[in-house]
């Protein structure tokens, strides 16, 4: 797929892979075998009815082939960007036993963006005009992420009056204030926001569930279902020493600052983010490349990457590790942090990290790192971002009686109909199963919206 | 959800106000202790502020800024009748709030004086017998006596210069105060972290339980990013889901002080920009 040089886009937050041209659509849709069992399907968290888009995109209808994505999938503009492909639809293509599978969420991306360029409300109802709403019937999400905007996109199309209450300023949860704008533009989320507001969905931000809102308190104002959709973010620290020095950040805060305080075009935005010249990350998932990226685009002059295990066991999606490391980012594999140091004024000056090496495979299958004796080294540092991961956010468990929730704190639900142990009261996504991915938050949002479905219109 | 400036009063010209904000949905829920974050306009920064009074009937909530930087300066040239695009709260712990045998004392300093008045208004309303100590460097600078009056059972005050009170530090009264009268249940303190600091320095050897407000660096409010963190008793703490309030005795204000100043070049910068132009950086008009 065109991409920009990554020269030149180390240097601005513009969209990196630029989309199939209908050419290149035609002639990658043109690889598909159409499957009679198609076994992409199954690696679909979501059940996207693959052969049967990509066939539309193969006869040149691309609405059909919009509708068909739209049947299972409510930001299918959203999934095709950022879908751990490899592990799913593409990873279980049967053209990738031998060579490549077919990019089936480059072809995705492509039927849903030159979609989009169309009149919201009419791309998604079709020739007829929005739906009459059953103003009988309303249903509560908190959370504006995308498992909550799933039971919203899902309800609404079925003429549910769906409130979404969401504690910042901006709905999309991580796609808004997590996942860099150069990955996932801002535009684009909110484009599929739009097409559900078309849809009747109401968005309430700076409601804070458990706060300006509870549970109990919509139930009183007659809500026949809630949704809890509050994702997972807590951030985990590194719990060792110095951690607390000026220049330490989550990547939470770092990302947010960025992405949904625009702090990339600060003082025009006045949320400032701090750029150090020598920036280690810690971790090395999505959300740490996201990080180390984004230091990079701020004028960092070396962003390194510490990871305790080696390139090999990363888990962030292949193509974000290929495109930061065409961008310059350093792996320094091997390493675990030991101690931040800083100056007399507390801030980051430099870190210690410890040499580590592979031992047995740990019960993930993953070889666990064991320490080198003895190995230390210091390298200087005035910015460190932590992306270790998140733990589950306490508020709505707290404030919620009744609502129980397992001993890592995450809400407990009956896997087939999202229900928690409040009747009609649902969860789903990361602050059910802990940090995962969108498209996975999505099939928990969809499982839920079926089920409400079901019991309120029979 | 925006919010209409219902009410402003000037308390310090062109330093301190006071706005009267509709928020109903804030009001009904809003305990002492809590806070707010809001957003200017589009394209501001998300601060937090102390809601230093709410009328559940009016549905309306109080805050009271010191002009420090950009937000707050912006924030000064909004009038009546005019709107912030974002409002969000209450958040934090509402504060610990019960009936208790001796008296509690509430010291405020600066524009912690307004935040503190909530608290001790909230201890009056519990029966509890409230000593206000408030001080700040003169008269003029004095905010909330008025206010504090009206129901607090004592009102002392020093002034640095001596202009009103007695001359000296709000500490000077609060010490001599626990030397004469060993049945105070409480102090609560809220102010500049110095402030604080000596606040716990002082009732320290007399082991009465000492609450403060901590001000650290917010962005989101809700437990999400972790640059509010603040290491009490040897843990890191989120002052905005743990918080604000926590033992003086087990902060760590040297850390807190320290971290405050992270974004100083840059805060001082979007500052200097905002004096020279002094229009809104608004995108959306
Ligand atoms: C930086 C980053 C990069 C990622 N990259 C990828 C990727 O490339 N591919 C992928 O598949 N996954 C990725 N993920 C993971 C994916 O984004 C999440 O798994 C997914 O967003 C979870 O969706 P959710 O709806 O459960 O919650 P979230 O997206 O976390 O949304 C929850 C929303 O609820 C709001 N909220 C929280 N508490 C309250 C409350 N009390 N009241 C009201 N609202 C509240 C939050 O503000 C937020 O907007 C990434 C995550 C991060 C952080
Ligand atoms: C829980 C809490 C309650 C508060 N209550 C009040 C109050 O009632 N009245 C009042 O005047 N002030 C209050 N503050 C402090 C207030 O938030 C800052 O003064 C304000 O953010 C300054 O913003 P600025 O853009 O005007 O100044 P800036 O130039 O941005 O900053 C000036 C100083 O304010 C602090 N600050 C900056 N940004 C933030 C931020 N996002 N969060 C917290 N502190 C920041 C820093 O120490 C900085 O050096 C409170 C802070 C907290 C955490
Ligand atoms: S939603 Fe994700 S997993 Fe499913 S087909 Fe699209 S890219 Fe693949
Ligand atoms: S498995 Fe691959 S070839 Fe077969 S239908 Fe799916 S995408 Fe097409
Ligand atoms: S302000 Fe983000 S966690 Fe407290």
């Amino acid at each position: 797929m065109p991409e920009q040089d990554p020269r030149v886009r180390v240097g601005n937050f513009s969209e990196v892979t630029t989309g199939y041209t209908p050419e290149m659509a035609m002639a990658e849709a043109q690889r598909c075998l159409q499957c009679k069992k198609p076994l992409c399907r199954k690696g679909c968290p979501v059940e996207i009815d693959i052969p049967g888009f990509i066939s539309q995109i193969v006869e040149g209808d691309l609405d059909q082939a919009y509708k068909v994505l739209r049947d299972t999938n409510s930001l299918p503009a959203v999934c095709g960007r950022v879908c751990p492909q490899e592990t799913q639809c593409e990873g279980s293509c049967i053209l990738g036993k031998k060579g490549e599978p077919v990019a089936i969420g480059r072809l995705e991306r492509f039927v849903a963006d030159t979609f989009m360029a169309k009149d919201a409300c009419e791309e998604i109802t079709g020739a007829q005009a929005c739906h009459l709403e059953r103003d009988d019937l309303k249903v509560a999400c908190i959370g504006g992420g995308p498992s909550s905007l799933t039971v919203a996109g899902y309800l609404s199309a079925l003429g549910i009056k769906v409130h979404v209450f969401e504690a910042l300023h901006e709905v999309g949860g991580v796609l808004v204030y997590g996942i860099p704008e150069f990955r996932l533009p801002k535009a684009i989320v909110r484009r599929e926001i739009d097409a559900m507001r078309a849809l009747g969905v109401e968005f309430h931000t700076n409601w804070v569930g458990g706060k300006t809102v509870t549970v109990d308190d919509l139930k009183a104002q007659g809500f026949n279902a809630i949704f809890i959709g509050v994702g997972a973010g807590l951030p985990k620290f590194l719990r060792v020493p110095g951690e607390n020095l000026i220049g330490v950040f989550s990547a939470n805060e770092y990302l947010t600052r960025v992405n949904l305080g625009r702090a990339y075009e600060f003082p025009k935005s006045d949320t400032p983010a701090y750029t150090g010249k020598n920036v280690v990350v810690f971790g090395a998932g999505n959300v740490a490349m996201d990080a180390a990226r984004t230091a990079m685009r701020l004028g960092a002059d070396k962003v390194s990457i510490a990871y305790r295990r080696t390139e090999n066991e990363m888990p962030a999606r292949l193509e974000e590790l290929h495109h930061a490391k065409d961008e310059g980012l350093e792996l320094l594999c091997l390493h675990a942090p030991i101690e931040f140091k800083g100056d007399e004024k507390g801030w980051l000056k430099s870190i210690v990290l410890q040499k580590m090496q592979l031992g047995e495979p740990d019960e993930s299958g993953r070889c666990s790192p064991v320490a080198c004796d003895g190995q230390f080294c210091e390298i200087p540092c005035d910015m460190a971002v932590i992306a270790v991961g998140t733990g589950s956010n306490p508020l709505i468990g707290q404030t919620t009686p009744g609502l129980e929730l397992n001993k890592w704190g995450y809400i407990v639900v009956n896997e087939e109909t999202g229900e928690t142990s409040i009747p009609n009261v649902y969860a789903g996504g990361d602050i059910v199963t802990g940090a995962a991915t969108v498209i996975s938050a999505m099939g928990a949002g969809r499982r839920a919206a079926k089920e409400i479905a079901k019991r309120l219109l029979g | 959800m925006p919010s209409k400036i219902v009410r402003k009063r000037s308390l310090i010209p062109g330093q301190t106000s006071e706005l009267v904000l509709d928020a109903p949905q804030i009001a009904a829920k809003a305990k002492p202790g809590n806070f707010v974050i809001l957003r200017v306009c589009e394209n501001g920064e998300r601060i937090p502020l102390t809601i230093a009074d709410t009328d559940k009937q009016a549905g309306t909530i109080t805050i009271v800024y010191l002009v420090l930087g950009k937000t707050t300066a912006h924030l000064e040239t909004l009038k009546e009748g005019d709107e912030i695009v974002d409002l969000c709260g209450p958040l934090g712990k509402d504060t610990d709030i019960h009936k208790m045998s001796g008296p509690v004392i509430c010291v405020g300093g600066g524009t912690g004086i307004a935040a503190m008045h909530h608290i001790a208004k909230g201890h009056h309303m519990a029966g509890n017998h409230v000593v206000a100590v408030i001080g700040a460097r003169s008269k003029d600078l004095l905010l909330f006596h008025d206010e504090l009056s009206k129901f607090a059972d004592e009102v002392l005050v020093s002034t640095n210069d001596g202009s009103f009170g007695v001359q000296g530090m709000v500490t000077d009264l609060l010490k001599e105060r626990l030397e004469s009268d060993p049945t105070v249940s409480e102090v609560v303190a809220v102010g500049p972290v110095p402030m604080m600091e000596a606040v716990a320095r002082v009732t320290k050897p007399f082991g009465v339980k000492t609450t403060v407000s901590l001000n650290s660096i917010m962005v989101d409010g809700i437990g999400m990013c972790g640059a509010c963190r603040v290491s009490v008793g040897g843990k890191t703490k989120f002052a905005c889901v743990d918080g604000p309030e926590f033992d003086g005795q087990e902060v760590d204000f040297k850390e807190l002080g320290s971290r405050l100043q992270a974004f100083k070049t840059m805060e001082q910068l979007s500052y200097e920009e905002f004096k020279k132009s002094h229009v809104c950086t608004c995108s959306n008009k």
